[in-house]
């Protein structure tokens, strides 16, 4: 077992000395030293380089799987018994040296990812009750603690600063380099990095819970999630191998050509075919990750490549989300009092509009907010609770006539007027009259207009927005950014049902959205792309998920999505061709063992070199 | 149900792949087994009464991969 494990770990020495030793025989011969000497290298360096692929077939067949290792394994020694000294010592060279340099090579497509989870933090400065500071592996920091981070350190637990303020490079999370403020009561995550500055930070998650191990453990998942093709090739290749060498046990006994036979063992190996596609993936997935865009595996990029259809939700996806109240109109004179309770049934909820009033009512002075009870969610609709008794509702003008409460002529004409300048309409409602009127504004992203361009320019044919707001605003959104199709006034079921129509028709649809309420269309669609600040659920139900939430990722991921499939067809031609190409030799004659191994180890680093352009992918 | 994270050297054949999740699945006691390649990490749900983590990370070594931390959740 030692003698095992000593021999494949120096795997690489041995290629390296078997190449010397094959350099040193064919050097003999050319200065005309006598043959017995340049075989008797090619033996050693034979012997010396099957050991530790003989180990792996070993290891391999002792769990019941045959492997590449055993096909070159037996050719070797078939080449050996038939005297093929040059043969053998070429082929073991070239398969070892070969899979030094696939490791060397994968090394780097890998290294995006690799970079992410080298950042996680190690340790944590803890805090004590008494001011002294104990360090702690971050997997055992404890909820609550309060952990001390310098200018320069790693926040090492998501958590909220509860002194200090700092500039922190929240780079490893949005993939973007820039320095955001943070102070008392500001939530800092794993991963970032404090520029200047000192916080204390209270612990709310540590360890595998926080965002960055998620987004870590989600790529490197991700990565391995393969597509439907892949898998085929995986299981292709189970069979594959047996096959092939079945096929030269035929072939031998039917030709009684030995060399033919053994030839057969290693053009059979699989190489390039196997390992084409993954590693594509591999760069594709380590690129978006690196560039804010997290891709959930190889069946989502090949998904994502032939969408021809995206929809948008409206609220914090084309618009900024950060909406602000514009104006309030009272009809009722405890105007304070309405718009604590208004606060206080907002607080609950995170729907941008609630937070906006929330953020209004701070402003106001308002921070004594009522106790609510029976808080109820009508999803698309709004809230209803009860505070000291009487029952609140806050929401859309639908709300208020379905709970048959009647606008006056007055009040009907405030909204009209809201919704033309494309703005929400917030109602509020004590028992059964409507007490308060709030107009709040949202703005569009400064990027949407020319992301929706470049999608339009990159193939999609249809552009579509969505909205549970009214008719005017969505206009008013719409038009800004250039989308010709809005569907305004829908209910999250009504959203669905639009994305149903879609595919019902042959399209294939991605769907972006944020809030609570868009998990439905998330899951149906046939990719659902999640604004990173959104909530868990989205981007647990999503299958691309935006760290920056700006639109200008989603133009990203459709790019790279494209860019990576285009990849992955590249390299299954490459292995392909190889195939085909090694047959038609060795039909012909052309081929032999040597030689074919070595036309092997090029189209494997062929492909990975190919899908290593991936990692240099930028939208020009 | 227990689950284990091991984190080994780096892998570089597919191959090795189908050896590690052949040889972890094989044991009595483990529920399934994910080999991640490009992560070089293998998860395993397993029974804790009939397996523990010592004995599926001698399984990885004795394979002839290094097994460098394993995590137990």
């Amino acid at each position: 077992m030692k003698l095992q494990r000593w021999i494949q770990s120096v795997k690489n020495q041995i290629a390296l000395i078997v190449g010397i030793l094959i350099a040193a025989a064919y050097g003999w011969q050319w200065l005309g030293g006598v043959p017995i000497v340049m075989r008797g290298l090619l033996l050693v360096a034979s012997i010396l380089g099957i050991a530790p692929i003989f180990v792996q077939a070993y290891q391999a067949l002792k769990v019941k799987v045959i492997s590449i290792d055993l096909l070159v394994t037996i050719a070797v020694i078939g080449a050996f018994i038939i005297g093929e000294f040059n043969e053998s010592a070429i082929v073991t060279f070239l398969f070892l040296f070969g899979s030094y340099l696939e490791q060397r090579t994968l090394r780097k497509t890998r290294e995006s990812i690799r970079s992410l989870s080298e950042m996680a933090p190690q340790t944590a400065q803890v805090l004590n009750v008494d001011g002294t500071i104990t360090e702690v592996a971050v997997d055992e920091v404890t909820i609550g603690a309060q952990i001390l981070v310098k200018a320069g350190a790693q926040v090492p637990v998501d958590g909220q600063v509860t002194r200090g303020r700092a500039y922190v490079n929240e780079a490893s999370i949005t993939g973007e380099a820039q320095l955001v403020a943070k102070e008392i009561g500001d939530a800092v995550y794993s991963g970032t990095l404090v520029d200047n500055g000192t916080l204390t930070v209270m612990a709310a998650k540590v360890g595998d819970d926080t965002t960055f191990a998620q987004i870590v453990e989600l790529v490197e998942e991700a990565q391995d999630s393969k597509s439907s093709a892949e898998k085929f090739i995986d299981r292709f290749a189970t069979y594959y191998t047996p096959a092939v060498l079945g096929l030269a046990v035929i072939i031998g006994l039917m030709t009684h050509d030995f060399k033919l036979a053994i030839t057969i063992l290693v053009l059979g190996c699989p190489g390039a075919l196997v390992i084409g596609a993954p590693v594509s993936i591999v760069a594709g997935i380590g690129n978006g990750a690196k560039n804010g865009v997290l891709i959930k595996g190889g069946e989502v990029v090949n998904t994502m490549a032939g969408i021809d259809t995206v929809v948008f939700d409206k609220t914090g996806t084309l618009t900024k989300g950060d909406t602000a109240v514009s104006h309030v109109k009272f009809y009722t004179p405890a105007q304070r009092e309405v718009l604590a309770r208004t606060a206080a049934v907002e607080a609950q909820s995170d729907h941008p509009l609630g937070k906006a009033i929330s953020r209004y009512a701070g402003e106001q002075g308002l921070h004594d907010l009522p106790t609510v009870t029976h808080i109820e969610t009508l999803k698309g609709l709004g809230v209803q609770a009860v505070i000291d008794g009487q029952t609140i509702r806050v929401g859309r003008a639908k709300l208020m006539t379905d709970a048959g409460l009647q606008l006056t002529d007055e009040q009907a004409a405030t909204v009209t007027k809201n919704q033309i300048a494309g703005q929400s309409t917030v109602l509020v409602a004590v028992e059964q009259q409507i007490v308060l009127i709030i107009g709040i504004a949202d703005t569009v992203k400064p990027e949407a207009k020319t992301a929706i361009a470049s999608l339009k320019k990159n193939g999609i044919k249809q552009l579509v927005m969505l909205t549970g707001d009214n008719e005017q605003a969505a206009n008013a959104i719409a038009h800004e950014v250039g989308i010709t199709e809005f569907h305004a006034n829908l209910l999250p079921a009504e959203k669905v049902d639009f994305i149903q129509d879609y595919q019902a028709q042959g399209q294939k649809v991605a769907f972006i959205g944020d809030g609570i309420n868009d998990s439905p269309a998330l899951a149906l669609a046939n990719i659902g792309i999640a604004m990173g600040s959104g909530t868990d659920v989205a981007i647990e139900t999503s299958d691309i998920v935006l760290m920056r939430s700006t639109l200008s990722e989603v133009v990203y991921a459709d790019y790279l999505a494209k860019a990576t499939a285009r990849n992955t067809v590249q390299n299954i031609v490459i292995a392909v061709g190889t195939v085909v190409l090694l047959l038609l030799g060795l039909i012909l004659g052309y081929v032999q063992m040597a030689s074919g191994m070595f036309v092997h180890e090029i189209s494997i680093l062929a492909v990975i070199f190919n899908a290593m352009r991936l990692m240099r992918f930028k939208i020009r | 149900m227990a689950k284990l994270v091991m984190q080994l050297d780096e892998l570089s054949c597919p191959s090795c792949m189908q050896k590690i999740q052949a040889g972890v699945s094989q044991q009595t006691g483990v529920e399934s087994v994910k080999v991640l390649f490009n992560a070089s990490k293998v998860k395993a749900e397993y029974d804790a009464l009939v397996t523990d983590p010592e004995q599926l990370t001698q399984v990885v070594t004795d394979l002839g991969y290094n097994v460098q931390s394993f995590k137990v959740k």
